[in-house]
């Protein structure tokens, strides 16, 4: 149907493993990011939502499943929620599920950033161990 | 006969050298004990060492009885820290000597009775003191609610420099760590101020 590759990263000590699963409209971040400069890091990534956003999938699901991010990569995570912003308007049904750990306040707040500055349904999950 | 006994005379003194540099090592062993000093460095911070550090104090924090979150807390408190500096040294300078003065910082993560605490000390340019100053005391006047909407603020609206950094480290700092953030600069010469700053985290 889409002429384009998924990604699949395998994730680092300073970097989450990526999902980008343009079939099935699943994207998946995990682990944690905090590389020095994550521009250079989420630059493709966002480039692939550019891509996958002209001929999108009818449900798009993001499972956001961080340990923690820096705030390098805070900015640039909104970058990317800001082109799923766009995709959600386009027709394709856009859900973030935003994964935290048990008591895990500043993950939980985080998500709660995003919310705020975002217009996108977000799914609050607490879990024991992401 | 002077020549030997010069000889012999250097001998003991450098004999005196070793032992006073042999002892000097139990002390400083005795006073990162005491103060319970989990961590120390001071020199370039570049890349690699980051991966390094962050490496270390993970394993160092495992073995910790603190609760997981506040491990955690101290270690995304670091990265943030850490990173500060490391962009910190990009910044340019004139002369070699100055350009690894500006590159060298000082950390350090403290386990104190009832709190963490990372500190942190780096040369800075003179001309950036009255903005980073500023910028602290805005961070330092706002409580937790009020740090949370200028950190969205600032992510709402800021854009990523090319060096990565987007202008939130220090809210961040301030909004993981729940105390204010104490920091000085001091006088270093007409080029230079020395940054220190002291981050609790309870």
């Amino acid at each position: 149907m889409m002429n384009m590759e998924n990604i699949l990263r395998e994730g680092s000590a300073k970097t989450p493993a990526v999902i980008f699963d343009c079939a099935s409209g699943k994207l998946e971040l995990r682990g944690r990011s905090i590389p020095e400069n994550s521009v250079e890091f989420y630059k493709p990534l966002n480039d692939w939502i550019d891509t996958y956003g002209a001929n999108p999938c009818n449900e798009t699901i993001v499972d956001i499943k961080l340990e923690y991010f820096n705030t390098s990569s805070s900015k640039c995570i909104l970058d990317l929620f800001k082109k799923l912003e766009q995709i959600n308007k386009q027709g394709s049904q856009v859900r973030v599920n935003w994964y935290f750990e048990q008591d895990d306040e500043d993950m939980e707040e985080a998500g709660e950033d995003y919310q705020a500055i975002i217009k996108l349904p977000f799914n609050m999950i607490e879990v024991e161990e992401i | 006969m002077t020549i030997a006994y010069l000889s012999e005379y250097s001998k003991f003194v450098r004999a005196e050298k070793h032992i006073m540099s042999l002892r000097r090592i139990y002390s400083l062993y005795q006073t990162m004990e005491q103060e319970k000093i989990i961590l120390s460095f001071s020199g370039v911070v570049t890349s690699d060492f980051l991966t390094a550090v962050l490496d270390i104090m993970e394993t160092k924090m495992n073995h910790l009885e603190e609760s997981p979150k506040t491990k955690k807390k101290v270690f995304n408190v670091l990265v943030e820290c850490l990173q500060n500096l490391y962009h910190h040294i990009d910044d340019g300078c004139d002369t070699n000597k100055e350009l690894r003065r500006s590159k060298s910082a000082l950390v350090m993560v403290v386990r104190e009775k009832d709190n963490f605490l990372i500190q942190t000390g780096n040369y800075i340019d003179k001309k950036s003191v009255a903005d980073l100053d500023a910028r602290l005391k805005k961070i330092n006047s706002l409580d937790k609610e009020h740090l949370r909407d200028y950190y969205r603020e600032i992510l709402g609206t800021g854009s990523v420099s090319e060096k990565g950094t987007a202008g939130l480290g220090m809210i961040d700092i301030a909004r993981k760590s729940g105390n204010k953030l104490e920091y000085e600069f001091l006088d270093i010469d007409e080029n230079f101020s020395f940054f220190s700053l002291n981050v609790k985290i309870d």
